[in-house]
């Protein structure tokens, strides 16, 4: 093996798994517009701060999985007080009013995260090397990532997880309910509050989950809040209000960043990766502003 | 055209001295009426006689300030909306809302979800109890769209139909709730003379048939007049009257209400 047709294949693989790692950042906004039709705009602080938790108690010595529990109990409790202190006396407002709110708490975030911690950043080590795998590579000639392997499988589960908690259980209806009308989610007995609670609850967990997996890559420090600004063509891709659009988005992004970058990136100077994302974003909204699964909504006048 | 198979009972709500204040603005005041069980009953009044207010507070989404709201034996003065809902209220609004990016059917089964028992992990891995239980769940929304005819557009985001068939899959996700109270405002408003008479039948069979206690606003007198067993009429957030349709046609104070009095 060898050869052109290998090395394609190769940077479109690893353009994938690396996709993979947008959607799982994406993941955590669809969550939160789908329950509240809410651009979540503290999502990646709260990435920072689920990994930066995590990092700090096991600098201090803490078992890794103790570690785990604990920062998914701390996201959990930042959820519901999120509900609590910010959501529920905004309940009935205009969505920018809520926009709003997420930008305050995206500051809030950062600065309590790095008042708690300290700014200085940490290297996280999960136990899965950022290395080729070599059987892989002897077999097939490609050279792909083992940690790109492990972060690819961790998210189709996290993935099929939140797919069933979405379409089969009832409070998966509830949410999807409570992101279109609170006013009618409440008159079929939907408890509007306890919703949002679970739903920026699990929002934390995803964030813990996307801030481990960057915080293994990238080293944990503040910049780690601008993966999210990665997530926003991921969305505009597949769709604000879908799951299956935030991890197609991903791969799409993912491997057309690489592609763009191997195939196109000589003729016009490399550098091509870091916008490529948000040419491609800015195409599909002038084609499909929707995005590839979003809901178009028709309205009658 | 009152009913004939069904029997009224006793009281199922019972609303007393009920006041309510917007700062300056009084919405309500001193209003007591009561529900009995299986009639349909009518708030009717001109505009801002407070009939929406009422409903509302009912239904707990105001608080009055004070006077009790007494729901088959508990009273209260303040509840939670959602609580109302598990106490079986259903309810319509006056602006329809439904989900608007959901089909039909998914709109109607969002009023099964306070009925659903089964645990949110069953319901994941689609167990034995959540599976039997959605399906059945399943079988009554069906049959409540064959009681209202809207075969026909299961499958189509609400969004996109029609305001007559909107106001119906309201009222086929209230009735999903099976409510013991369901409380519909103004549920014929905007509708052409086919889509009332359409609506008009659906209240007096869903009353009929199922035997749900109705509470209505309705500002087309002859709909008041043909389906209502009692009405009580508001003016000025007070009540002016109360009694059968028959009764409250010849109140001097709503002839007064309604065609205006020279002082």
């Amino acid at each position: 093996m060898g050869g052109p047709v290998s090395f394609f294949f190769e940077v479109l693989f690893s353009g994938l798994l690396a996709g993979v790692m947008y959607s799982l950042v994406a993941l955590g906004f669809v969550l939160i517009y789908k329950a509240s039709g809410v651009f979540n705009f503290a999502q990646g602080a709260m990435v920072f701060f689920a990994a930066l938790t995590f990092v700090s108690l096991v600098e201090r010595g803490v078992n890794f999985w103790l570690a785990m529990a604990i920062t998914l109990a701390v996201m959990i409790v930042l959820g519901v007080l999120t509900e609590r202190v910010v959501l529920r006396p905004l309940i009935n407002q205009p969505q920018i009013t809520l926009f709003m709110a997420t930008i305050g708490l995206a500051f809030f975030l950062e600065g309590l995260s790095q008042g708690i911690w300290g700014s200085q950043p940490h290297g996280l080590d999960i136990g899965i090397r950022d290395e080729p795998m070599e059987w892989l590579a002897e077999r097939t000639g490609m050279f792909l990532s083992q940690f790109d392997l492990f972060a690819a499988a961790i998210a189709a589960v996290l993935v099929t997880v939140l797919a069933l908690f979405f379409q089969r259980t009832r409070i998966g209806r509830a949410l999807r309910a409570v992101a279109d009308d609170h006013q009618a989610a409440l008159a079929v007995g939907i408890p509007l509050k306890q919703i949002w609670a679970i739903v920026w609850a699990v929002a934390g967990f995803v964030a813990l989950v996307a801030g481990l997996l960057w915080g293994a890559r990238t080293g944990v420090q503040f910049a780690l809040t601008f993966v999210a600004l990665k997530a926003l063509p991921v969305l505009i891709l597949g769709g604000f209000e879908s799951i299956a659009g935030a991890i197609v988005g991903g791969l799409i992004i993912g491997a057309s960043e690489k592609l763009a970058e191997v195939y196109l990136g000589p003729y016009v100077g490399g550098g091509i990766e870091s916008w490529f994302p948000y040419v491609l974003a800015l195409a599909f909204l002038l084609i499909r502003p929707e995005g590839l699964f979003g809901e178009k909504h028709i309205d009658r006048v | 055209m009152s009913a004939t198979a069904r029997t009224v009972g006793l009281p199922i709500l019972v609303v007393e001295g009920v006041s309510l204040a917007f700062g300056g603005v009084k919405a309500l005041q001193g209003v007591s009426f009561d529900v009995r069980e299986h009639e349909i009953r009518a708030i009717i009044g001109p505009n801002g006689a407070g009939k929406s207010s009422m409903l509302n507070v009912i239904n707990g989404v105001y608080h009055p300030q004070e006077g009790t709201i007494t729901f088959r034996g508990v009273s209260r003065r303040g509840m939670v909306v959602h609580e109302a809902a598990a106490q079986g209220i259903g309810r319509t609004f006056q602006n329809i809302a439904l989900f608007r990016g959901m089909t039909v059917l998914d709109n109607i089964m969002t009023g099964r979800n306070l009925k659903i028992r089964s645990t949110f992990l069953e319901q994941a891995v689609w167990l034995g109890r959540a599976r039997r239980e959605e399906l059945a769940h399943r079988r009554k929304v069906e049959e409540i769209i064959d009681f209202l005819e809207i075969q026909h557009i299961r499958k189509t985001p609400v969004g996109r139909l029609p305001y007559g068939l909107q106001k119906r899959v309201e009222l086929a996700r209230a009735l999903a709730m099976e409510p013991e109270l369901l409380l519909l405002d103004e549920p014929m408003a905007g509708m052409n003379l086919e889509e009332k008479q359409d609506m008009c039948r659906f209240v007096l069979d869903v009353n009929e048939q199922f035997g749900t206690t109705i509470v209505l606003i309705e500002h087309d007198m002859g709909v008041v007049m043909d389906i209502s067993d009692r009405v009580v009429v508001l003016d000025y957030g007070r009540k002016i009257a109360d009694g059968t349709p028959e009764e409250v046609r010849a109140n001097q104070a709503v002839i007064d209400a309604y065609l205006g009095v020279a002082h």
